[in-house]
């Protein structure tokens, strides 16, 4: 199983996730990578994110996806 | 609002598409986006191929040439409509109605009812409202609705956020009155308060077209579109749905005391795969009882969607035997709107091209 930062790589490998707190001010995800990275991240850990979580106060780094993906009973 | 109605029915629904067909790979290049995460979307999104219309073609276009089709095939007369029904929002002029046009153009009785309705992605549900509404009078047995818009030519080829996904279509439907005891439920509600999260913003009186309007600008994240081009707000049109939809069905199914296991096929309204899938994950229903086939074979088609679904995955059941449906469509108003109501036997299921 992947983990988050190895996702977001494969999403956006030009960055370092590692280094930013907040992705969206940092212009390293947009509303579309948010998609696609709901999508990986649906995929990765067999759940639902569910649609009314796909907001960017919940992909503004590791931490606040890694909360969004245990509300859905992942342990990370 | 709820609303309820007996003894109608729809007998046929034709769906006319432009032969016209576009490819996402082909069109990639046309963003300003690197083409693995174009890639990436297409998967997700459902981006794959859509149908558009080739030059200056409208929606009376569209609307006359498959009614045309109807009259030569003999599953309608000219002299029956007692009233047509046009919902669009890119109808041929801002004054007079299409519905007009189309019917002088079809040289329709002129003993009946021609009616714009300016609605989009919900516009088949208040179509069909409007259409059960008209025949609770004795003057009218037959009602023509067409879900009808040409939203490719409002929107810009250089903005990724709407371009990949938009199709051309028009929906016909006939209505009736039927025989069925099953009442037909349904459920409306508006928010005028968020209209500009999905919006042309010139072309009306309160911004009219200009040199100004048509100026291509860069609106963040590679896309370029004007003023006078669609703009949606994806992430609050993406909310809105996700929020909103659920409690709308499961208010309707609460009402026409029915359970969500009865419901053959949720019929909703087609935006993209991910929207779609993320709705049914949240009302619990499995992705094979909500399609969400339309975008990816002719993209979004604004209120021609739902019968497209219909048509696309159902044809030949719902042409043998009634549907239990709920149907769902959401957007431009911001309007929602679903309907409860067993379709079928249609007397005519298909698409076809044009020309």
């Amino acid at each position: 199983m992947k983990t988050v930062l190895e996702i977001l790589k494969e999403i956006r490998p030009e960055f370092d996730f590692a280094t930013s707190q907040d992705f969206i001010s940092d212009s390293m995800l947009d509303s579309f990578d948010m998609v696609t990275l709901v999508s990986a991240l649906d995929k990765n850990y067999g759940i639902s994110i569910d649609g009314t979580d796909i907001v960017p106060e919940n992909f503004q780094n590791v931490e606040t996806i890694t909360a969004l993906i245990r509300k859905c009973g992942v342990q990370a | 609002m709820n609303f309820k109605f007996n003894r109608k029915k729809v007998s046929g629904t034709l769906i006319v598409v432009p032969a016209n067909e576009k490819s996402f790979v082909e069109e990639m290049k046309n963003y300003n986006f690197p083409e693995a995460r174009s890639l990436k979307l297409k998967e997700v999104m459902g981006y794959n191929k859509r149908r558009m219309v080739a030059g200056d073609v409208c929606v009376s276009d569209l609307a006359v040439f498959g009614l045309e089709k109807l009259f030569e095939r003999k599953l309608l007369s000219r002299e029956e409509i007692d009233a047509l029904l046009v919902v669009t929002q890119t109808g041929d002029y801002l004054m007079p109605p299409t519905s007009n046009i189309v019917q002088g153009r079809l040289g329709l009785k002129r003993d009946m009812l021609c009616l714009d309705i300016n609605q989009a992605c919900a516009g088949f549900v208040l179509g069909l409202i409007q259409a059960f509404m008209l025949l609770e009078q004795e003057s009218v047995h037959k009602v023509v609705l067409i879900n009808a818009d040409i939203l490719s030519r409002k929107a810009s080829a250089q903005d990724r956020n709407i371009y990949p996904l938009i199709g051309d279509a028009a929906a016909i439907s006939v209505i009736e009155r039927g025989d069925a005891d099953q009442p037909i439920y349904a459920n409306v509600k508006m928010d005028g308060s968020q209209f500009a999260a999905l919006v042309i913003p010139a072309g009306g009186l309160r911004l009219p077209c200009s040199a100004e309007t048509a100026r291509l600008e860069d609106v963040g994240d590679g896309n370029r579109r004007s003023k006078d081009h669609l703009f949606m707000d994806g992430s609050t049109i993406f909310n809105f749905v996700q929020t909103e939809v659920p409690p709308l069905i499961n208010e309707l199914l609460a009402t026409a005391g029915a359970s969500a296991d009865s419901i053959d096929y949720f019929a909703c309204h087609q935006p993209n795969r991910f929207m779609l899938q993320k709705l049914a994950d949240k009302m619990k229903i499995p992705h094979a009882r909500m399609p969400n086939n339309v975008v990816e074979n002719f993209g979004n088609t604004s209120g021609a969607t739902i019968p497209m679904a219909l048509a696309l995955n159902f044809a030949d059941q719902i042409r043998q035997k009634p549907l239990r449906l709920c149907l769902a469509g959401f957007g431009a108003g911001l309007t929602w709107a679903a309907m409860l109501l067993n379709l079928g036997p249609l007397q005519f299921c298909e698409m076809i091209d044009y020309p």
